[in-house]
């Protein structure tokens, strides 16, 4: 069910001490409806976090409020040393060093695919054109598709439109890496490009936070595994612990049910 | 071993699927019903379509100088066009100035030109059409009105004609569309005071006909305004049209606003871009493609709703030509007049339509979900 044999080996790790993000105490609700309950983690340097759990267990929503798509009501974020707070600039500040894969791509259909990747780094790093579309060819051959960089994105598979939006981000040069499903919305086929593009991205280093099911490439490439439901962080274990041996009755039953299916 | 496939040639359709005889066959002569319709259809046609042009050809009169030029014949009377041509693409501008009109003209014809070539790039584009839509409305100006550079003054009741018509179409669909982006933009706003503001701009203006607009900001406004102060006809007729569109145009923005995926934004938000950053590369371009349609609609409407200016006293198109209907040596021409405004009208709208279509057409990239 899962593309487990498709990922690579265990990356080795080597991990600093630097806090990448913080999130301290953090609640948030949606008018009555307490979405966000107390959610407390860290993540250090070239981490790789998997968050998984059921759907509505606020999974999104968390990753979401680190780049302040969301807002939250209570508690303290901490991003690359920056307190999130309703200042736009700063928010805007943290957002060009924490790049965001979505479930559903958000291409820019009116863009060509070079133009997707090279619209932010002129308008907000305001790097001159020819250095950017350099740039942006890098990246777009490291996920393996430079050959598509003059087509607009609807005229590329799914897949070829996730690894486009991975090099989008990529192209900002960001310090972090949120991914929220990026292959929930691809067929089985395609599930495999977009995780080996994720996998090379992890073995360079990259801190990477992923909201995912593919539990393949949680147990190969995770250096932690946070289980989520009714929007608290009900365990958070190494992958080898996680799978094997869950400390909680709710993660157990979450994993015989994606596992044996 | 399998034996391999060898597929049919293609045959070549049947003669009465194709070409004229297919289509005649398929859309006109079907079944006798539609045989019946048909022919009703071109009797029909031939009893309304030949008289009007035998009227407006064969029996007109082309040539001439007078009205008793026209007696002879007993179709229209086109001469009475002719007689008062320059009248109703100029108005009442001098004659002897006419030349500045045609330079105006003529310098956005040529400035404008590139716009429309596909080869040149688009950022060139940009700043050419930025440009012009600064500089150009200024040497327009000067051009018109004089009173610089010793070029004669010429009041702004004394323009007339297409020549109006065209002055008051170009400033308000100019001013109406950045406006209504911007009350658009205003009206989604999350600030509760610009939104206010903007609903209640847009719903005032969308809430009184144009004419209303136009009499009282003839009428009605110097009453308000201090002895002595006065606004130029043509100037508050401009701000009234303008204003009326924009209301329009912003709701026209607004729908295709409403169409653009939430996503969008956040993509563009989370690459750190900004608000006006994220409208001006990313929302607007896709909500004005989608809404290119609305938007020639609201254009097509003003520059027919211009000529509701006569009602201030303004001789645009259509009132210079009812004008001249009503000169004594040229009496009883009228529908000639009408009938050449109308076309005149119809030239010109039908015009924006099509360059929309073209348009609509050249943006796609293939990307309907």
């Amino acid at each position: 069910m899962n593309a487990s044999s498709t990922v690579a080996a265990p990356v080795s790790v080597s991990l600093s001490d630097q806090v990448m993000i913080h999130m301290e105490n953090v609640h948030k609700w949606y008018g009555a409806f307490h979405v966000l309950k107390n959610i407390n983690l860290t993540v250090r340097k070239g981490e790789r976090i998997v968050i998984c759990g059921p759907s509505g267990s606020g999974k999104s929503t968390t990753i979401r409020c680190i780049n302040r798509l969301e807002e939250y009501q209570r508690g303290r974020i901490v991003v690359d040393g920056l307190a999130l707070t309703n200042d736009v600039k700063l928010i805007e500040q943290i957002r060009r060093e924490v790049g965001m894969v979505f479930q559903h791509f958000n291409l820019f259909p009116h863009l060509t695919v070079l133009e997707n990747c090279v619209l932010a780094p002129i308008w907000v790093r305001k790097m001159p054109r020819k250095q950017a579309e350099a740039f942006a060819m890098q990246y777009l051959e490291r996920v393996k598709i430079p050959e598509q960089a003059l087509k607009y994105p609807g005229q590329l598979s799914g897949g070829q439109q996730q690894r486009v939006a991975i090099a989008r981000s990529l192209c900002m040069n960001p310090k972090i890496m949120l991914f929220d499903e990026p292959t929930s919305a691809l067929d089985p086929e395609m599930i495999k490009e977009v995780l080996d593009t994720m996998v090379t991205l992890a073995e360079e280093g990259m801190t990477m936070l992923c909201v995912t099911h593919e539990m393949g490439f949680a147990k190969t490439v995770a250096h932690r595994v946070i289980f989520m439901d009714g929007g608290e962080i009900i365990e958070e274990n190494t992958p080898e612990e996680f799978f094997t041996n869950p400390r909680s009755d709710r993660t157990q039953l979450f994993l015989s049910q994606i596992l044996h299916n | 071993m399998a034996e391999s496939h060898i597929p049919h040639p293609d045959l070549p359709p049947p003669a009465n699927v194709i070409g004229v005889f297919g289509w005649l066959h398929r859309n006109l002569l079907s079944s006798p019903l539609n045989i019946a319709l048909t022919v009703l259809a071109l009797y029909l046609l031939s009893i309304t379509i030949l008289p009007l042009l035998n009227w407006a050809v064969f029996d007109a009169a082309w040539s001439g100088e007078t009205r008793a030029d026209c007696q002879a014949h007993s179709g229209a009377c086109w001469i009475f066009i002719q007689a008062h041509f320059d009248q109703f693409m100029y108005g009442f501008y001098p004659e002897a100035q006419r030349w500045r009109v045609n330079t105006a003209v003529l310098l956005l014809v040529l400035s404008a030109a590139p716009l429309f070539v596909r080869a040149i790039p688009n950022a060139y584009k940009v700043r050419l059409g930025l440009g012009l839509l600064v500089i150009y409305p200024i040497i327009a100006y000067m051009l018109f009105k004089g009173g610089l550079f010793g070029l004669s003054g010429v009041d702004t009741r004394r323009w007339g004609g297409l020549f109006l018509t065209l002055v008051i179409a170009g400033v308000g669909m100019t001013a109406a569309l950045p406006l209504g982006v911007l009350l658009a933009l205003g009206r989604r706003s999350q600030m509760p005071a610009i939104q206010t503001l903007c609903v209640t701009f847009i719903e005032f203006w969308r809430g009184v006909p144009l004419i209303t607009v136009l009499f009282m900001s003839s009428v009605m406004l110097p009453l308000f305004l201090p002895e002595g102060m006065n606004f130029d006809k043509l100037l508050r007729a401009l701000i009234g049209v303008t204003l009326f569109q924009a209301a329009y145009m912003a709701e026209v923005v607004r729908g295709g606003l409403q169409a653009i995926p939430k996503g969008q934004f956040e993509a563009a938000a989370a690459l750190g871009l900004g608000y006006w950053k994220i409208m001006a590369l990313i929302v607007l371009p896709q909500a004005l493609k989608l809404v290119i349609p609305g938007i020639v609609n609201t254009f097509i409407a003003l520059f027919k709703d211009t000529s509701l200016v006569l009602i201030i006293g303004l001789f645009d198109l259509m009132n210079i030509v009812h004008n001249a209907t009503t000169n004594p040596e040229w009496l009883g021409f009228s529908t000639e007049g009408y009938v050449f405004a109308a076309a005149v009208y119809w030239l010109f709208c039908f015009s924006m339509s099509r360059y929309s279509q073209s348009l609509e057409k050249r943006l796609h990239t293939g990307h309907k979900r």
